[in-house]
């Protein structure tokens, strides 16, 4: 009890065995995390082995400016997300809340960007059902994934930005102590978020531009 | 009795003072119980739930056993059968099979036997029994709400573009509680590698650790797939993106293949804390080492992995290539080997041991009977002409009825009986528990066997109407299930009041080995009050390489020292 102060909790005996436990349980969160993205992914391939070409067609359409643009910043956020979490832990109180004040705003910028995108999708009708712009099949299959797999993984940043959002805000009031275990896990659930978008970026923006 | 037969393991009776200090005591008031990290607590809190699905799960099953006493339509409309057998299937394999073992024996036991002060990560533990209610409730509204007709395996294109039912709500709360037993998945995979006494190492665990420990690697790795695929019906039903829909070019079989990816291992989810529960009680009551521990543990990890490999032979009718077919076929039949090198070192840890025939050894008997004869019809079922022929018949309700039913509950019951005494702190009534469990092994025959005979006759599963030459199996099904539903209240019943009038057990009523019975009965709030340190493997009921022969028990050695 005395070398961890109040970061330490029950069933640890040592802060170093409490954090080890926190990183090994958020690896394995993320492991069960990458199967989920990892079935929705292998639908995707499975179903754009049956239409390659439609697919490709309707990848063309996908807004790639906002794509790559997007794929910087979430990659960004994960450098400061590096940073906050060997700040946190080595307690230098400025760098660390400097570095989650910037992920929490990269996070935000990512899903402003992604709201513009999807507006500027809907507008040019992008969405499955009646009034669907494409008439090749296939190609509405690839936005059906579109419309399932991005918001999904909004909703991942979603839970990243109110986890660091809120440890951010606790460790503000004095209330957990910069080196709790939770950053770090924080830091990996961050990384996650990130490596899903490293997949889902070629799949939606490159793949159909890639052969023409 | 004869001179052969060893003396009973008659379970002393402490003497009635007042209780020590222990997790039931340790803190009062419901609220005390609603915001617990304490994993027994937490453990009882699981009971709770569980019980109820149980029984409502049961109360579909009785409904259609009810309808099935006539061949004509009588009892309620085809509708309301197809609900009825929706709901018993989504209740029971979700909210009842899957976290049935792990959740509640496990939760409690796994701390205990390798020596912790709790799990790993004690408040997820709790948020996940919150989770796992907060699904149930939204099942329970689709339930009243109308119900939904999907069976449990939510097939598209009829899940997604013509069933009624509520398949967006039934497939949420499968989502959540999926997420829930990812959750004390994890916590469990965590409390092994870390937590576990000075001298406990991976080859010293008993075997209950192991199986659960497996489990839950299974469970992690299975259930996103099964989230994913249910997500996408979502999209599909509730937003309207088509993504197997075959009038855009979507294909219905993909669902399929995610469905069953995590469906196949979830059998296993089911099954592999059993046999950890099984493994416990015959070494106990044998009196005996467990045969080949290490091709146990063997086993139990060829079966976690060659289990995300079969789920294909779900799909010999559905039109997938006949080369794919006979790969599944194949991996199916490689994975039935390490499911028999378990019964057969169950066999041989009997052979020669000094058995009593204590309740949780009839359950535990009774386990290893219908799980082979289970696990053989599987055999039957892993070849392609045969599956060909018995395809959605009853043939298959009774096979996967004896491995989850006949083999995952009876071994529940064992274990509840087994770990009672430490549980409550008191003895069962042995008399009423031997007959319920002799009353299930019968009335579970009684109700399953009759199903291999009428499914190999053509008898389809999932219809409230059936010809009426197969009404004499139907009857005997039907009237096997009173004695089974007797057989399953029963316990219910004398457990309660063994928890007002049971004799006081002692810490170690069975002169076991494990860890968990190194500490008093109930438990402290913190497991122990001087932390075990562990010098020797688990099972130590005799010394190696000899088996007792004669009527005097055997010395044993406990695995701790210290506690």
């Amino acid at each position: 009890m005395n070398s961890g102060g109040e970061a330490l909790r029950e069933p640890w005996e040592s802060l170093r065995r409490q954090r080890e436990a926190a990183g090994f349980g958020m690896w394995l969160f993320l492991n069960s995390e990458a199967l989920l993205f990892g079935a929705l992914i292998a639908a995707f391939f499975a179903t754009r082995f049956y239409h390659p070409q439609a697919f490709e067609a309707a990848g063309k359409e996908a807004e790639i400016v906002y794509g790559t643009v997007n794929t910087l910043v979430l990659l960004t956020s994960s450098l400061t997300m590096a940073v906050a979490s060997f700040a946190t832990r080595a307690e230098l109180r400025r760098v660390s809340f400097w570095s989650l004040g910037l992920t929490l705003a990269l996070g935000l910028v990512f899903l402003g960007l992604k709201i513009m995108e999807w507006r500027s999708d809907l507008e040019k009708g992008m969405v499955p059902g009646p009034g669907f712009p494409m008439e090749q099949p296939g190609a509405v299959l690839f936005w059906g994934f579109y419309w399932a797999l991005t918001p999904l993984h909004a909703l991942h940043l979603i839970g990243g930005l109110s986890t660091v959002g809120f440890l951010t805000w606790q460790a503000a009031r004095g209330a957990r102590p910069l080196r709790s275990p939770a950053f770090e896990a924080a830091g990996l659930y961050w990384h996650l978020i990130d490596v899903v978008w490293i997949f889902l970026y070629p799949l939606i923006y490159l793949q159909g531009r890639a052969s023409s | 009795m004869s001179d052969l037969a060893a003396r009973r393991v008659r379970p002393a009776e402490a003497p009635a003072e007042p209780w020590h200090d222990n997790y039931l005591t340790a803190e009062q008031g419901i609220l005390s119980w609603l915001t617990t990290t304490d994993h027994k607590r937490i453990a009882l809190l699981y009971m709770a739930s569980l019980l109820a699905f149980f029984i409502i799960g049961g109360f579909a099953a009785v409904m259609m056993r009810l309808e099935l006493f006539t061949p004509a339509q009588d009892v309620m409309t085809a509708d309301a059968y197809n609900r009825m057998f929706t709901l018993h299937g989504t209740v029971m394999v979700w909210f009842f099979l899957v976290p049935s073992i792990p959740n509640t024996l496990g939760n409690f036991l796994l701390p205990l036997m390798i020596g912790a002060r709790d799990l790993a990560f004690p408040r997820v533990n709790l948020a996940s029994w919150y989770l796992f209610n907060g699904a149930g409730l939204l099942l329970l509204l689709s339930l009243l709400l109308g119900g939904v007709d999907t069976g449990w395996t939510f097939y598209t294109p009829f899940s997604t573009m013509f069933s009624n039912g509520y398949v967006l709500l039934a497939a949420l709360a499968v989502v959540l509680v999926g997420f829930s037993s990812i959750m004390t998945g994890l916590n469990f995979i965590a409390t092994v590698h870390l937590l576990r006494a000075p001298g406990m190492y991976w080859f010293r665990l008993p075997l209950l650790v192991w199986a659960i420990y497996a489990t839950s690697i299974v469970i992690v790795l299975a259930t996103p797939v099964l989230t994913a695929s249910l997500l996408l019906i979502v999209a599909e039903r509730g937003f309207g993106l088509p993504v197997f829909d075959p009038a855009h070019g979507g294909d219905p079989l993909l669902f399929q293949h995610l469905f069953w990816f995590y469906s196949h291992p979830a059998v296993y989810i089911m099954i592999l804390p059993s046999f950890g529960v099984i493994s416990e009680i015959v070494t106990c009551f044998a009196r005996r080492r467990i045969f080949g521990y290490t091709f146990m543990i063997y086993a139990i990890l060829w079966i976690a992995v060659i289990g995300f490999l079969v789920w294909g032979h779900h799909m010999f009718v559905s039109g997938q290539s006949l080369f794919a077919s006979l790969v599944f076929s194949f991996l199916s039949f490689v994975i039935a080997v390490p499911s028999a090198i378990k019964v057969f070192n169950w066999s041989f840890t009997l052979y020669r041991g000094q058995i009593t025939f204590e309740a949780p050894m009839l359950y535990a008997l009774g386990f290893i009977g219908l799980f082979t004869l289970g696990g053989l019809t599987g055999l039957f079922l892993a070849s392609v002409p045969i599956d060909i022929h018995v395809t959605d018949t009853y043939f298959v309700v009774a096979h996967f009825h004896f491995i989850m039913v006949g083999g995952a509950v009876t071994a529940l019951y064992g274990g509840l009986s087994f770990w009672w005494p430490k549980i409550t702190g008191r003895l069962y009534p042995e008399g009423w528990a031997r007959f319920a469990a002799v009353l299930m092994f019968f009335g579970f025959i009684f109700t399953f066997f009759p199903m291999f005979i009428m499914g190999y006759a053509g008898m389809p599963r999932r219809y409230g109407a059936y010809p009426p030459e197969f009404q004499i199996w139907h009857v005997m099904s039907s009237s096997g299930a009173v004695l089974l539903a007797a057989a399953y209240l029963l316990p219910m019943g004398y457990l309660t009041l063994s928890l007002f009038r049971g004799a006081r057990a002692t810490d170690d009523p069975w002169a076991a080995t494990g860890l968990e019975w190194r500490t008093s009965s109930p438990p402290p709030r913190h497991n122990f009050r001087r932390m075990p340190v562990v010098d020797e493997g688990p099972y130590l009921y005799h010394p190696e390489s000899e088996g007792p022969h004669h009527t005097e028990r055997e010395p044993h050695e406990n695995q701790g020292r210290g506690a």
